[in-house]
């Protein structure tokens, strides 16, 4: 008896977690007009609406897009801290430090709606660029602790000896920290393209006229329950494990 | 000479990160803070220093509402959702084989990757009349009618404690593994039975993992606007929820500024009840 219950607490355990899941991916096949019991299929015709959508392959377009500048912004600023704080000696260094990781104590809703109030103050119009740059503010400071936790001695000998052989600044973090760091800058860059990418609530305040993926099935859930919504999901869900794994195969796996 | 010469340097790496921050983060939160004592004349915004939008929250029942709602939800949330997930954890961690515990990792935590309308979209398909729990139900005879499970508290609690299950075996996992085992041989051989081991050695010395986690719940769960949104009906709003109708109907901003500072004050709150055993730069 003791020696199965855990696994059985287990099973379970993974019924409650892939039963959302299980049930979106299932009835995307659905062979009817209610994602729901019985399942008549499997049938591909909800996927093909879907990818026949110019709206929706638009939002897609524009969530990628959104996703792929606004990481590369961030890990971008976030090394150049990174490297700023790690190799000079600073004054008032822990606070920069305090100050740059601020926004991962704030909730979404509170960042976006703070940039809500400037851009509307000042006239400031609504669109994927803004939504973009409440992007960038919410994985920077996931992007420099990544990359400043993995700054350590050994490159430091690296740049060193790369210096005195005469190389300039630019070209030791180019050509010696840059490639010594790919591991934390490729995990921080795919982090902050998952949380980009889905990301809602920040894109939901922050766009008006062209919206991101999240946003234009927020507006159809408002229709209720459609095989639609199960398919474009299945394909969001999809894109996001991809990342995820990517982020596994490409990247922990080499640290071992 | 050399050395303010290396500081100036220094300084012109950190400074692209910090004017962003600055300029996009630090100041709307500034302008947010100004905002939420400005008054609002009709449809015309008066800035000023006035705290009548907090002493509404006192004044409105439907604000206080609001924050008991956000409150019973988080903690019930948060509480469920450790009592779940340290159960698996400790089965990954002391039962699955070394060699399957990075893919039973992975396997338990993938669906955390969904975006949080994707998963609560798919919470309601499960959860409604004609969804697979009531057919599940129906067919082995269970219930004769179909549950109301959508739109309810119950909805909202199930998806959240659903993604904060999935989080909290991460951290409670990641601590667990770290401890010697060496602890537990000591209390055995002092003549603790199982229960009295995990009570005294095991609990104490896993409680950083599990208040930081509990923490991490707390926040994310009171901040969310999707999950209260899409899953509990319209019979009872959360603090998000309230803040997001300001924005729309009436554009109240400074009330909606008002409750989002009453937001952070209620994780500030939290965070300093959880001080003494959070190790966030552990995460």
């Amino acid at each position: 008896m003791m020696r199965v219950l855990p696994w059985v607490y287990l099973a379970a355990a993974f019924v409650f977690i892939y039963l959302p899941v299980g049930t979106l991916v299932l009835f995307s096949f659905q062979d009817g007009r209610l994602p729901v019991p019985p399942f008549n299929g499997p049938s591909l015709r909800w996927y093909g609406d879907v990818l026949g959508d110019a709206r929706l392959m638009a939002a897609l377009v524009n969530s990628v897009g959104v996703a792929f500048v606004s990481s590369t912004i961030a890990v971008t600023l976030g090394f150049l801290a990174a490297y700023g704080l790690a190799r000079h000696h600073l004054p008032g260094s822990a606070l920069v430090r305090g100050l740059l990781i601020a926004p991962l104590t704030v909730s979404y809703l509170i960042v976006g709606l703070g940039l809500l109030i400037v851009l509307t103050q000042t006239g400031f119009g609504l669109s994927l660029v803004t939504a973009g740059i409440g992007h960038v503010v919410i994985n920077l400071p996931l992007a420099f602790a990544i990359i400043y936790a993995a700054m350590g001695a050994q490159q430091q000998n690296a740049e060193r000896a790369a210096r005195d052989l005469g190389a300039t600044e630019a070209r030791v973090i180019l050509l010696v920290t840059v490639p010594m760091l790919a591991p934390a800058i490729g995990a921080a860059f795919f982090l902050s393209m998952t949380f980009s990418w889905d990301e809602f609530i920040i894109a939901f305040l922050l766009t008006r006229f062209d919206v991101t993926l999240p946003v234009e099935i927020w507006s159809l859930l408002r229709s209720g329950l459609s095989p639609r919504l199960n398919a474009i999901g299945s394909l969001v869900f999809l894109i996001s494990v991809a990342f995820v794994l990517l982020l596994e195969l490409l990247i922990l796996r080499k640290r071992k | 000479m050399i050395a303010t010469g290396q500081r100036a340097k220094g300084w012109g790496f950190v400074a692209p990160a910090l004017i962003w921050t600055l300029a996009f983060f630090i100041v709307p939160f500034i302008v947010m803070g100004a905002m939420s004592l400005a008054t609002l004349d009709g449809r015309n915004l008066i800035w000023g220093v006035s705290f009548d939008n907090y002493a509404s929250l006192a004044e409105r029942r439907f604000l206080w509402r609001a924050i008991v709602v956000s409150l019973e939800i988080t903690v019930t949330v948060t509480v469920v959702s450790v009592l779940l997930a340290y159960p698996l954890a400790w089965i990954i961690a002391f039962n699955v084989p070394a060699r399957w515990q990075r893919l039973a990792l992975l396997l338990a935590i993938l669906p955390f990757w969904t975006s949080y309308v994707v998963r609560s979209y798919a919470w309601l398909l499960v959860l409604a009349r004609e969804g697979v729990v009531n057919q599940t139900l129906m067919t082995i005879g269970l219930i004769a009618e179909p549950l109301t499970l959508a739109n309810t508290r119950f909805a909202t609690v199930t998806g959240f404690v659903h993604f904060f299950v999935m989080l909290l075996t991460l951290t409670i996992y990641a601590n667990l593994v770290q401890l010697s085992p060496n602890y537990r041989r000591a209390a055995q051989d002092l003549g603790a039975n199982a229960f009295q081991t995990f009570r005294h050695v095991i609990l104490p010395l896993t409680l950083p993992g599990i208040v930081t986690g509990a923490f991490l719940t707390f926040v994310l769960c009171i901040g969310d606007y999707v999950t209260p949104q899409i899953l509990g009906g319209n019979t009872e709003l959360t603090v998000p929820q309230v803040i997001m109708v300001q924005l729309g109907r009436r554009a109240d901003f400074p009330l909606a500024a008002a409750l989002a500072i009453v937001l952070m004050g209620i994780v500030t709150l939290a965070y300093l009840a959880a001080a003494r055993w959070l190790r966030l730069d552990r995460l």
